[in-house]
């Protein structure tokens, strides 16, 4: 538990020494938004305003925890290996890119509902679904990128290796998200939450008992 | 007389150069092509029954399905023992974590390759079908994209085997990327397809092979077409993973 904490305050660190990787990340999903904002201008039909907001997340996603194993050299990795946990550091890295997803969700959100308008009427349930979708997200892609880091070609797997098992979570995340963008209330998407609760425990539990076997080399 | 025509039909010409060995030959004169192993026979009985009995017994006349609910003998078993061949590749890669033992990411591999093979079958005949009884090759339905989705991901898996050279790395990133998929592929053929509508029969109060539709005799059928479809895919995967292991001794 203390060793999640202290790689937690590690990798905060590291992002806060290297703040142009953040700010680039902000970047990336400002400069998509605007590009959507030029090419739709007003995004009326709730369903498309639904999937491109997610595609934009998911994107984004990849492009943010990609690097969360990649960036470490390979002497550092050997470090950690020999002072850590493996099970502390999936949990760690899990954390920190949920942390990380969260914020660029609530940013995307802002500037996307800015430019191109805001549909939602059930504001909480939608920031709900942002927090399990982001979670979600993150987990899988920390998982996928810890395997794409060890095979090698890492920029080129990522995608191709997140995107199918990503595909039960998005689809059941872009349900609950166009649900709260109608406005229905908590009692009619109960079993869509608890399928996304179980599905991030389901992931989590995947990646704290499969970790250690790619972790050692 | 006869080992002579026989092994010219088997190895061909240049069989008595190749099979000098005395030893050799009597090994493989036992190895007499009725000598097969018993399960190898009950799969051959079995789909020779499937193939004629599915094509001639009586079936219930349906509203829509009509004649072509028999596709539940061979499209449906196809599925059915594709979810097993990839089940036996799940249960490989893990029993391979745990032992590193690399005839079992051997077999892994292969199972995998015997499933998408399968499923690429499934998809064809379930596209057939589609086009006969739905008028369209391919419709936007909870099954079919899950299907979809686990061809996806198997394909992904073997880009994953390919991309990494290392024999070992290679085997302990797959089975984990093995595991990883089949679990949440599991989720999105088993759970999610219950929450929507589906168009296939049986579901979303369409006529067809639910628990009172499917009546005694097409079960008589359907059982053992898949005990049969099974047993096939078990005999490709063998004859795969003796290939493999030939070709890894080299």
């Amino acid at each position: 538990m203390q060793q999640i904490f202290h790689l937690i305050e590690k990798e905060i660190n590291l992002e806060w020494k290297q703040k142009y990787a953040f700010n680039g990340l902000l970047l990336y999903v400002g400069a998509t938004v605007f590009i959507c904002y030029l090419s739709f201008r007003e995004i009326l039909e709730v369903p498309v305003w639904n999937a491109l907001f997610w595609i934009i997340q998911l994107f984004a996603g990849v492009n943010a925890i990609a690097k969360s194993f990649l960036q470490e050299s390979r002497g550092r990795m050997l470090y950690y290996y020999i002072l850590a946990d493996p099970k502390a550091i999936i949990l760690s890295k899990i954390i920190y890119n949920f942390l990380l997803m969260l914020l660029l969700s609530v940013f995307n959100f802002l500037f996307y509902s800015l430019l191109i308008g805001n549909p939602v009427s059930n504001t909480p349930l939608f920031l709900f679904t942002l927090l399990l979708g982001s979670m979600g997200l993150s987990s899988v892609l920390t998982m996928v990128s810890a395997i794409a880091s060890k095979a090698g070609h890492s920029a080129a797997l990522m995608p191709i290796l997140s995107f199918p098992v990503l595909l039960p979570l998005l689809m059941t995340t872009i349900k609950l998200s166009k649900n709260a963008i109608d406005g229905l209330d908590w009692a009619a998407n109960q079993q869509l939450v608890i399928i996304l609760l179980a599905l991030n425990i389901m992931v989590i539990a995947l990646g704290y008992l499969l970790f250690p076997y790619i972790w050692k080399e | 007389m006869l080992w002579d025509i026989y092994s010219f039909l088997i190895f061909g010409r240049n069989n008595k150069k190749r099979f000098r060995n005395f030893e050799l030959n009597k090994k493989l004169m036992k190895e007499n092509i009725l000598q097969i192993a018993w399960w190898k026979w009950l799969c051959v009985i079995l789909l020779f029954y499937t193939y004629i009995a599915g094509f001639l017994i009586p079936v219930p006349r349906l509203p829509i399905l009509h004649e072509s609910i028999r596709n539940l003998f061979f499209h449906v078993t196809i599925w059915f023992s594709m979810i097993i061949m990839m089940g036996a590749s799940l249960i490989y890669g893990i029993r391979y974590l745990n032992s590193n033992n690399i005839d079992l990411d051997i077999k892994a591999e292969q199972c995998t390759y015997t499933g998408i093979f399968l499923g690429i079958i499934g998809i064809l005949t379930g596209s057939v079908w589609a086009k006969n009884t739905w008028g369209a090759w391919w419709v936007n339905d909870a099954k079919l994209n899950g299907a979809a989705a686990t061809m996806l991901v198997y394909l992904a898996y073997i880009v994953l085997r390919g991309s990494v050279d290392d024999e070992i790395k290679r085997a302990r990133l797959s089975s984990v990327y093995g595991i990883f998929a089949f679990t949440m592929m599991l989720v999105f053929i088993m759970v999610l397809p219950r929450l929507t509508v589906s168009l296939h029969p049986g579901n979303g109060g369409n006529p067809g092979f639910g628990a009172y539709d499917l009546d005694k005799t097409m079960r008589t059928v359907f059982y053992p077409a898949v005990i049969g479809q099974t047993l096939l895919a078990t005999w490709i995967t063998e004859i795969l993973v003796r290939i493999k292991r030939l070709k890894q001794h080299d």
